[in-house]
């Protein structure tokens, strides 16, 4: 069942006197009930704009905001401000990558979990922190009741980010966005975060968006995986596919660079040349194409469409990677 | 040996320095403050003010508006008894114990500093508090009624400070509540613009994003969020501006706007009766003066102090 539908999503920053700057531009996609869907690419190239669209998070003021987010049937662009603001934090909810600047330095955590109880669920006083101790508890806090009173600089940076997710979680969202959620954490740390999403996924039935540029949280989480470069979806699969047939150029580029650890110490590793601000306007073709290292002719001129496999894998190339055993 | 004790020196540092990063905002600007020299000068300075003014009326010798050396004073042949045993700073020229003076003044001066501060702390926290609001989350109209008060805000500070309070003093008449009152005023738009300011400034931040995300009503975005955040450098600038409403104070008494009876003992009202008598009894101006600088000095230092420990940026 879809929960997500995300439809032609594109976004613009606009200044008067300047050219917009097109952010996202044309981004489908769409996330069923359960599943968790990565959104990969690296800075710059729109992923979080994306889900602070669908958050409506985004200012209104200098945004052009296009196409729809279709949630559960209702579309979420076209919703009320206040309405909006039931939606946010009790059926969508938003993981953000600082969990010390995501959370308010001075006042405790506790009020900070209770708060969206209170708002959200009608919970009072000491109902309230009753159950913004199971939930620290239930995200692998240790020691909740004393936690509960202590302010975000006294927690280490794992249980900061732990307190954000149970507050993301506290009324079972039907759908998590979770934007770099390990960046600012140790590897270490990292690997029980990610645990944790999946353990909570798992238990509330909870959808989840995975935003990162980290293509390892992918091959350990995601169910599909979307591709962006510049502002577009450039690839779509299911993992499996994904790691083992990369079709986009960009994507077999970025799976090439991982430093391997069954690879030769003398071999090096493989970049993909350029940077992002090599990028085309999509307009004038594939925006890829300056750092591509497979250019045809027809890359020029047109943007290529997104094109499918028989087996559903999407990609945006006029001239794919090709696998020996396809 | 020595490899160890090096060892040894540098997990007890690292400790410390964990320490250090555990403690809430105020514990360690506290440490900060404690070991500032500036800050400990005007907290001592402070602390001997407010017991002068608090407990001294209380133990004064003699009563400050009691004339009882009227006959050893004679203004003809300029002769005012100086400090003696008795009258530790003299007798003024109205045979008047100057010593009981001076610290009976001292209460009159955090008397109407303190509460002139607050009504400017008040009144401006207000206006900038809803400014700060509405320009940060209030849409357009909330950039109207931003626009409305700091342009009012911007009027007010366009006069010179001083030159509102005669104003304002002029307007409602000679009172110690009309000092009050005035010297409050010419600070409301300093309290306001500083209040707005640092609540813009923290409406960009992280942590209002994420509480947005999870739902929460503007109002309280606003009042449990915003608001706690900005307070620190309002609170330097109260300690600031209470030893300049000190200082304005003096100055609208010294005008004649203050207490109308002159009589009473104030550090203002002294100045200006020591005029006459600059060249025969310099010390008559000199002993208020030095009051109202000590003082001033006082809370400058400390204030000065309390936004270096608040300031993020200077911190290591």
């Amino acid at each position: 069942m879809t929960l997500l539908d995300v439809q032609d999503l594109s976004v613009a920053f606009v200044r008067r006197g300047e050219a917009a700057v097109r952010a996202v531009d044309g981004v489908s996609f769409t996330v069923d009930a359960g599943q968790v869907v990565g959104l990969v690419g690296e800075s710059g190239c729109g992923k979080s704009v994306t889900s602070l669209a669908i958050m409506g998070l985004l200012p209104r003021r200098g945004v052009e905001l296009g196409g729809k987010a279709v949630f559960d049937g209702t579309d979420l662009f076209g919703l009320a401000p206040r309405d909006m603001r039931d939606v946010r934090g009790k059926d969508v909810a938003m993981i953000f990558q600082d969990p010390l600047s995501s959370l308010n330095p001075v006042i405790p955590i506790g009020l900070q979990v209770t708060e969206v109880l209170k708002r959200h669920r009608g919970m009072k006083g000491d109902a309230a922190g009753r159950e913004a101790a199971d939930l620290l508890d239930r995200v692998g806090i240790p020691d909740p009741k004393r936690r509960l009173k202590e302010y975000p600089h006294q927690l280490s940076g794992g249980m900061r980010q732990r307190a954000l997710i149970a507050m993301a979680v506290a009324c079972r969202p039907r759908l998590l966005i979770a934007d770099e959620p390990t960046t600012a954490l140790d590897v270490t740390i990292q690997a029980q975060i990610l645990e944790l999403l999946k353990d909570l996924v798992h238990e509330f039935g909870t959808a989840l968006i995975m935003i990162t540029h980290d293509l390892g949280v992918v091959a350990g989480m995601c169910d599909t995986v979307n591709v962006l470069y510049s502002g577009r979806i450039i690839e779509t699969a299911a993992r499996r596919p994904l790691f083992a047939a990369p079709l986009h150029p960009y994507t077999h580029g970025l799976l090439g660079s991982i430093p391997r650890l069954d690879a030769l110490e003398s071999e090096p590793l493989t970049p993909i040349r350029g940077s992002v601000r090599d990028a085309l306007p999509w307009a004038s073709g594939c925006a890829f194409q300056p750092r591509c290292d497979r250019p045809v002719e027809a890359c020029v001129g047109a943007p290529p469409e997104l094109d499918a496999t028989f087996t559903g894998h999407e990609y945006r190339c006029v001239n794919p990677v090709r696998h020996s055993n396809d | 040996m020595s490899k160890k004790t090096d060892k040894i020196d540098a997990l007890a540092a690292l400790s410390a320095q964990r320490s250090e990063t555990g403690e809430t905002l105020w514990k360690a600007a506290f440490k900060r403050l404690r070991g500032n020299p500036m800050a400990i000068t005007g907290a001592i300075i402070i602390a001997i003010f407010l017991v002068v003014a608090v407990i001294g009326p209380f133990l004064v010798p003699y009563s400050p508006t009691a004339t009882t050396w009227l006959g050893e004073v004679s203004e003809s042949q300029a002769l005012f008894p100086g400090p003696r045993a008795e009258n530790w700073l003299g007798i003024d020229h109205q045979g008047r114990d100057e010593f009981s003076r001076m610290i009976v003044g001292a209460q009159q001066s955090l008397l109407v500093g303190v509460v002139a501060t607050l009504f400017g702390l008040v009144f401006g926290a207000l206006l900038g508090g809803i400014a700060g609001a509405s320009a940060g989350l209030g849409g357009r109209i909330g950039v109207w009624i931003d626009s409305i008060i700091m342009r009012l805000m911007d009027m007010m500070l366009s006069i010179p400070g001083l030159l509102l309070a005669i104003s304002i003093a002029a307007m409602i008449g000679q009172s110690v509540a009309t000092v009050m009152i005035a010297v409050g005023t010419v600070q409301i738009p300093i309290f306001a613009r500083l209040l707005r300011g640092s609540m813009i400034a923290q409406a960009q931040a992280d942590y209002v994003l994420a509480s947005t995300s999870l739902g929460i009503r503007k109002p309280r975005i606003v009042l449990s969020h915003i608001v706690p955040n900005s307070l620190a450098p309002v609170i330097v600038q109260v300690t600031l501006l209470l030893g300049i409403a000190i200082i304005e104070a003096a100055g609208l008494s010294y005008l004649g706007l203050g207490n109308a009876d002159t009589t009473f003992p104030e550090w203002g009202v002294m100045l200006t009766d020591a005029q006459r008598y600059l060249s025969s009894a310099p010390r008559f101006a000199v002993f208020p003066a030095v009051a109202i600088i000590i003082t001033a000095l006082g809370f400058t230092l400390l204030g000065e102090a309390l936004r270096e420990a608040l300031d993020p940026k200077l911190r290591r």
